[in-house]
């Protein structure tokens, strides 16, 4: 059931509990206490809108930063990944296999501003060795969704 | 100047759909239930297969009978679907989409005045596919109390002296409804013992919501007596590119070949390229795209419990079954009322046949959101009609 719920209302979160429940062929008590389960558990852990800010004329600029790291005595990886994690300005972070150890998605107002983010915040942790900054010049799919304008389906009507 | 046209072919109607298709064409910002195929493209590996194709220069004709690799793909498929196997050399016949395959097996194994049994509402291509290879449709009007699945009785109460076919659509389009396993045991012993002969249209075959789909070919007696007829369209998303398949007997497939031989030559290549790829590779999606008709479905059967519309519980294809008898309408004047005044186009049962007279189709093909407007606007239009009726 837990994968069910989670299937269906990862592409659409506003769905209605009442809703859910008849889809998945399941009463609203059942679907709503796995849901609040879940959210205590930190399995659901939020309910995000997906926006594409380039249509909005708003500006807004993301960066992929891979960061090489020394990992520190005990905790490992844990305790500069929790230090990136703490900053607001960052979206994800990411453990990774590879020449890099952490990958950093950030969101900013201007490159100015990211710049500064890698300059005095990313740098200088002391565990970290290098930084390698990416900014993004278009998002084309994001969370499994397509960001283009949706196409206008061409399908007949009426087919047997 | 004399007739240019055959009796044959003008004594055959127009398909009621196509009729319903040209009011619809003229009224471009309406919405719609009637679609016969899915709302999602075709899987990306496919498409993909079927471009690489195209740049490789894989232009030519394959072999009459389809290319081998996709015949070895659909015998594989077939034993772990439907438990039953066939020699993809001499027993399975690429076609262009179920619907040549339907053609040519009642060209290949009707003799002029054998009678077609034809269970309805079903498929519209049966009854003039029939007519067309001089046989007789004999048309079994399918009872909304039994789910309009074909019991043992009614098959009795139909066969004569000539009856040679039986064509069995499930799961069914337009009402919906699938046969178990049981339910088509009941039907093997009448089968055999006035040795009838079966196309077994399974096209919806991927698209079954309650335990394994069965095919009566798995039953005792019934492989050297059944042609299977399967395909691309439904399951894997691909209507367009036309391509389907029949299995079966050797005796039967091989003189169905030859039909498909001389019109046909075979069925395109690039669709066959690109569905090998399917078989191989698109599994999870497939099961992807029928728990999204399941989700769909389930939320159109409470909908019309919630709405007091009767309508049984469907279980297979894109399609619910919905009795409209209350409104005093036929199907098409409703179909026609809802389309002028609330500019949703709907099929009427009737299209399907005589059998689906008070019944309308409503497909499920389409997002949640565009289901959502549509049955919105569905249950205005019966609030209305029946605030009608009470004045």
């Amino acid at each position: 059931m837990r994968e069910m719920i989670l299937k269906a209302i990862e592409k659409n979160s506003r769905v209605d509990i009442h809703e859910l429940a008849i889809m998945l062929g399941t009463d609203d008590e059942t679907v709503y206490n796995e849901m609040v389960q879940m959210e205590k558990e930190n399995i659901i852990c939020g309910y995000h809108t997906m926006i594409d800010w380039d249509k909005t004329g708003i500006d807004k600029i993301s960066a992929l930063i891979e960061v090489k790291v020394t990992p520190q005595k005990d905790t490992g990886f844990e305790k500069i990944a929790e230090m990136i994690s703490n900053y607001p300005e960052v979206n994800s972070v990411y453990l990774i296999s590879g020449s890099y150890d952490i990958l950093v998605l950030i969101e900013g107002k201007t490159l100015r501003e990211v710049s500064l983010f890698v300059s005095e915040k990313l740098a200088s942790i002391d565990s970290v060795l290098s930084t390698a900054t990416h900014f993004v010049l278009r998002k084309y799919k994001d969370h499994g969704t397509v960001l283009a304008t949706k196409p206008v389906s061409e399908r007949m009507l009426v087919t047997p | 100047m004399r007739d240019p046209l055959s009796s044959k072919i003008q004594d055959i109607p127009f398909s009621g759909i196509r009729k319903f298709f040209d009011v619809v064409s003229e009224m471009p910002e309406a919405i719609s239930l009637g679609v016969g195929e899915p709302d999602f493209d075709t899987p990306w590996v496919i498409r993909k297969a079927g471009i690489e194709t195209l740049e490789k220069g894989r232009t030519f004709y394959t072999s009459n009978s389809g290319l081998k690799e996709l015949r070895i793909e659909i015998s594989k498929y077939l034993e772990r679907k439907i438990h039953v196997k066939y020699d993809p050399l001499t027993e399975v016949l690429i076609t262009v989409g179920g619907s040549e395959g339907i053609d040519a097996a009642m060209r290949a194994m009707l003799d002029k005045g054998d009678e077609v049994l034809i269970p309805q509402p079903s498929y519209v291509s049966y009854v003039p596919c029939a007519v067309l290879a001089d046989g007789v449709p004999v048309v079994i009007p399918l009872k909304n109390e039994n789910e309009f699945k074909l019991t043992r009785q009614e098959l009795l109460d139909n066969i004569t002296d000539k009856t040679k076919l039986l064509v069995l659509p499930f799961p069914n389009n337009p009402t919906g409804s699938i046969m178990t396993g049981e339910e088509l045991m009941d039907l093997v012993d009448v089968i055999v013992e006035h040795d009838l002969f079966v196309i077994s249209d399974e096209i919806y075959s991927e698209l079954t919501y309650k335990g394994k789909h069965v095919s009566i070919a798995s039953l005792p007696g019934m492989r050297e007596r059944t042609i299977v007829i399967n395909g691309f369209s439904k399951g894997y998303a691909m209507t367009g590119w036309r391509l389907g398949y029949a299995a079966g007997p050797e005796r039967i497939i091989e003189q169905m070949m030859k039909i498909h031989q001389y019109c046909i030559m075979c069925a395109p290549t690039n669709s066959q390229y690109a569905a090998v790829e399917g078989l191989k590779h698109c599994d999870q999606e497939v099961l992807e795209m029928r728990d999204e008709y399941n989700r769909r479905r389930r939320y159109l059967v409470d909908f019309f419990k919630r709405t007091g519309i009767p309508c049984f519980e469907p279980f297979g294809a894109f399609y619910i079954f919905p009795c409209i008898k209350e409104f005093g309408m036929n199907s098409e004047d409703f179909a026609t009322r809802f389309l002028m005044e609330e500019k949703v186009a709907v099929v009427p049962g009737t299209a399907f046949g005589d059998s689906g007279e008070g019944f309308l189709r409503i497909s499920y093909a389409y997002s949640m959101e565009d289901l959502k407007e549509a049955l919105g606007r569905f249950e205005r239009f019966i609030k209305k009609l029946r605030a009608e009726k009470n004045n």
